[in-house]
């Protein structure tokens, strides 16, 4: 809460320096939690029922499937949002149950872990929808 | 001044260890669970698109694994973890307005999510395995 009297505009912000006290980053996390996990509804449901109905699919039925625009661009979307909200929530528990130098080390490689999943998902999914069936 | 601070060695109060956990709280620490498991599971999903992305013997190569037993296991706990973390996201989600809070609203909504969880993992695996 920012304060405005003589004495608190004075203080050392060395909590903050420390990464201790609020980041005032807490309510747009929960709420890109929650746009993404309302996101995550449908597209899971759509993720299960497509894996159902391509169990058995061959490598040139799944490929057609993939190169269909809507489910390319539905696939990305739910890459997208899947991972966005796996970050959101794994950087929580790291942020609950570790402390000190691991924390750290573990949030950044929360970070990178997820961007890297979601590159290499989308890459391979453009890679199929662009070329199936050359 | 911190290393005086831990010098200090304080009895603490009893503990996790010491209570029986009710099932709101089991459900709630399975719900974090749930959301790492399919974090971790992402790397999967990222292996098979990688796999077919790579062409047609590596897609029949990982298609082979998971038509396998411990393939079928794997995505069986894979669509379990997933529909109990969907339906007690959702409960977090009407938690978040304020509602079904109380402590009995919550046990029985607890029952309601198993429930819900439960039927959605069972009919997906009666999809895929009645019909052709």
């Amino acid at each position: 809460m920012p304060s405005h009297s003589e004495e608190d505009r004075l203080k050392s912000p060395l909590a903050k320096a420390r990464g201790l006290g609020s980041a005032h980053h807490g309510a747009e996390h929960w709420l890109h939690q929650k746009i993404t996990a309302l996101a995550n509804i449908p597209l899971i449901l759509w993720l299960v029922w497509s894996i159902v109905k391509l169990k058995a699919a061959t490598y040139a039925q799944f490929t057609a499937w993939l190169a269909s625009p809507l489910n390319a661009i539905l696939m990305i979307l739910l890459i997208i949002s899947v991972l966005y909200h796996a970050r959101l929530g794994s950087q929580v528990i790291a942020e609950d149950y570790l402390s000190g130098w691991f924390r750290m080390s573990k949030l950044i490689g929360i970070r990178l872990f997820f961007f890297a999943i979601g590159v290499a998902c989308i890459f391979s999914v453009l890679k199929i929808a662009f070329t199936a069936g050359m | 001044m911190s290393e005086t601070i831990k010098k200090v060695q304080r009895p603490l109060s009893p503990h996790l260890q010491v209570y029986k956990l009710p099932l709101t709280a089991r459900l709630s620490i399975s719900h974090r669970a749930a959301g790492v498991a399919l974090s971790a599971g992402t790397v999967l999903v990222a292996a098979f698109l990688i796999a077919a992305a790579a062409g047609e013997e590596s897609y029949n190569f990982v298609m082979g694994i998971a038509s396998s037993v411990p393939g079928q296991i794997i995505l069986f706990l894979w669509s379990a973890a997933l529909y109990y973390h969907m339906c007690n996201g959702i409960r977090h989600m009407f938690w978040d307005t304020g509602k079904f809070l109380e402590k009995d609203v919550a046990m029985r909504t607890n029952y309601i999510v198993i429930m819900f969880a439960f039927i959605l993992t069972a009919a997906t695996w009666a999809c895929a395995y009645l019909t052709s």
